[in-house]
């Protein structure tokens, strides 16, 4: 793996207008980057910024009500935010593609499957219908599809939502693009066909080397998958660090959280801690530290203002006034 | 999808049978009959207008009456009329029936090419100037009743401008060639317009709903993040879906028109079914009045059938079933 940067985020920060006087801080400030051929997981509840995170990449954000007001977005040295959208579109799809959580709907109803793989290889690379067709039958065939030729005409409802996401998987893979976003690729599928899907992006990654940033909820996918993760709350990264370090030294008192709800085989208790509250809305985050309200380590201090990400230990940062220099830290489980 | 289709053709014949017991027994309810308005005239007597009934059958009991009637409908003969004697219904339909079937092909096109284009305009820009001027001219479209709307097109168009003839199909005979068509092209433009009207402004607003809903679908999204340039979103991947229940719609739309026509036609003074229509029931021609009340409800059914057929075409979801 080496350390050259396929993705750099910096400081970037997207914001939905919802009246007058509120605006929706979606994405509040982040920064992270991947490296070639490297997995990044981001982590955290439902609301907290992920999807927003992965469309301003994208640059799919709904606009009006949503705009991306700061920061810098570089895809293998290229400013995205600096593109036109013209050229913005000659990207998407070709250096940075996506697969999304809905299996169900992301696929368009009356065109085949085939028709709609073959779609980027034909707009990206300038591939005749024939050299199209054929190349998408390949790709068809590499994420698992045994009948390659019949699925290829073949429309969306006759598939599985197992199915549709593998199709939808050779569709990000057409272009072999620099980078793979895949927005909770697993979510809305049964638990065994979930494993399926983990099991195939593996296998795609051995096999192209693929840079992937991994969206998800759900810590077990993190271990699975990833090689580094950030944690996300209330549109903001609480602690990145690599998955082996987040599991077995985490630092955050929501990391704590998050882990600390996840079933595990070994463990006696039947009980699983879960983290009392919910995820503030974007539009109302409390002062100071925002995970300060759902807290058991809370303290005067913390509602003050919103703590540094700060490094602790080898690539290691968190966003905790416990760590920033008094070295006290959080005991978990 | 022959499966489909099969099954949707089958259950269009009972419908006909049904049509024709229900157009016949329509006739049969209404009050009065062929000869009821000669027995005002005094000087013919009573047992003459009897005699003439039981001629033309009418005191058969009402099943053996019907039967006798569809058997020689099914051979396209709808009898005689009673008003024009000596003319076959037959043959005053076919007289009519191409002008009637021309400005209902004329206000289809109108609806189709005005609101399509318009319908996508506004969705691409909602709440654009053209948008608000196409929102105001469809709730107009729609408030205003199709004789009103006639009304005003004569005045401004014909009688005020003198662009167009209000009345008749030509303006004079021995026009040949493609003098005559351009002719009859000029007396279709105001009553078609005038048809169009309606159904021109529901389809606009039809069309921009849907397209702004299907914008916002997953599937809009995936096709964006894929790379595809505006136009192969909107005009491939929406358009194709706003266009399921709009096609749809189209089928269902025969009908619509030909009734539709009935009042335009009046209005403009337009030789179609519809002016015939009128005439026979002032007349009371019942064979005339069955004939056309039969072609209404038979082409009001196919129109269904055909909606069913291209909503198959235009859906895998349904031609897969
Ligand atoms: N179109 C929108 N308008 C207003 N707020 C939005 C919109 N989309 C997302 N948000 C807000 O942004 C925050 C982050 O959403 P999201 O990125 O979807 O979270 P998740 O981490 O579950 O993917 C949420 O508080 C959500 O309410
Ligand atoms: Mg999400």
């Amino acid at each position: 793996m080496s350390n050259e940067r396929i993705l750099d985020v910096k400081g970037l920060k997207t914001q939905f207008r919802i009246d007058k006087q509120k605006v929706a801080k979606a994405v509040d400030g982040i920064d992270f980057h991947i490296n070639k051929g490297e997995t990044l997981a981001i982590v955290g509840e439902s609301g907290s910024g992920k999807s927003i995170t992965a469309l301003s990449i994208m640059q799919l954000i709904p606009s009006p009500p949503g705009k991306i007001v700061e920061g810098s977005i570089e895809l293998d040295g290229v400013d995205l935010l600096g593109l036109s959208e013209k050229q913005m579109t000659a990207t998407r799809g070709n250096d940075v593609a996506m697969i999304f959580q809905e299996p169900m709907t992301s696929l368009n109803p009356v065109f085949t499957i085939g028709t709609q793989v073959s779609e980027p290889l034909r707009k990206h690379k300038k591939l005749g219908k024939k050299e199209a067709k054929k190349q998408t039958i390949e790709l068809l065939k590499l994420v698992g599809f045994p009948r390659a030729e019949d699925i290829f005409h073949e429309y969306p409802h006759q598939l599985s939502g197992g199915m549709r996401q593998r199709a939808m998987i050779a569709m990000a893979l057409s272009c072999a693009p620099k980078l793979i976003i895949a927005d909770e690729p697993t979510t809305a599928l049964d638990v065994t066909i979930q494993a399926q899907i983990l099991d195939l992006m593996l296998d795609m990654k051995k096999k192209t080397g693929s840079s992937i940033l991994m969206i998800t909820h759900d810590l077990g996918v993190v271990a699975e998958t990833a090689d580094r993760v950030a944690v996300m709350y209330a549109g903001q990264i609480v602690e990145t660090s690599t998955v082996k370090e987040l599991f077995v030294k985490p630092k955050h008192p929501y990391t704590v959280g998050l882990l600390n709800s996840m079933p595990k085989i070994d463990q006696d208790s039947e009980r699983l801690e879960s983290i009392p509250g919910m995820v503030p809305p974007a539009h109302n985050f409390p002062q100071g530290c925002r995970f300060a309200p759902r807290c058991k380590h809370a303290m005067d201090k913390c509602t003050e203002a919103v703590p540094d990400l700060i490094e602790d230990g080898l690539n290691h940062k968190v966003r905790c006034v416990l760590y920033d220099g008094s070295g006290k830290g959080v005991t978990h489980v | 999808m022959y499966k489909y289709i099969t099954r949707r053709v089958l259950q269009f014949i009972p419908m006909l049978f049904l049509v024709t017991i229900v157009v016949y027994g329509l006739a049969q309810a209404a009050p009065g009959d062929p000869l009821s308005g000669e027995i005002l005239d005094p000087d013919i007597p009573a047992e003459v207008l009897e005699e003439r009934r039981e001629a033309l059958g009418l005191n058969d009991p009402i099943p053996v009456q019907y039967w006798n009637w569809l058997s020689s409908v099914a051979v396209g003969d709808f009898g005689q009329s009673m008003h024009y004697t000596g003319r076959s219904v037959a043959d005053l339909v076919t007289s009519r029936i191409m002008n009637t079937l021309y400005l209902s092909l004329f206000a289809l096109g109108v609806t189709i090419l005005v609101a399509i284009p318009i319908g996508i305009y506004s969705s691409k820009k909602p709440y654009s100037l053209l948008d608000y001027s196409a929102t105001t001219f469809a709730f107009l479209g729609l408030a205003t009743p199709n004789f009103f709307a006639a009304l005003i097109a004569i005045y401004f168009f014909s009688f005020q401008l003198g662009w167009f003839p209000s009345q008749g199909t030509v303006s004079s005979v021995g026009l040949t060639g493609f003098e005559y068509f351009i002719d009859k092209i000029r007396h279709l433009i105001l009553p078609g317009f005038t048809l169009g009207l309606a159904s021109t402004a529901i389809y606009m607003r039809y069309l921009r709903t849907e397209m702004l809903e299907v914008m916002g679908s997953d599937f809009i999204r995936t096709a964006r993040a894929k790379g595809l340039g505006p136009s192969s979103v909107l005009y491939k991947h929406t358009l194709r879906n706003a266009l399921i229940p709009i096609i749809t719609l189209l089928g269902f739309e025969f009908g619509t028109l030909l009734s539709g026509a009935v009042i335009t036609e009046a209005v403009f003074n337009y030789p179609g079914l519809g002016t015939l229509f009128l005439n026979s029931i002032q007349n009371r021609d019942y064979p005339v009045i069955m004939a056309i009340n039969l072609i209404l409800a038979v082409t009001i059914l196919v129109g269904n059938l055909l909606a069913d057929i291209f909503y198959a075409i235009v859906d895998p979801r349904i031609r897969y079933d």
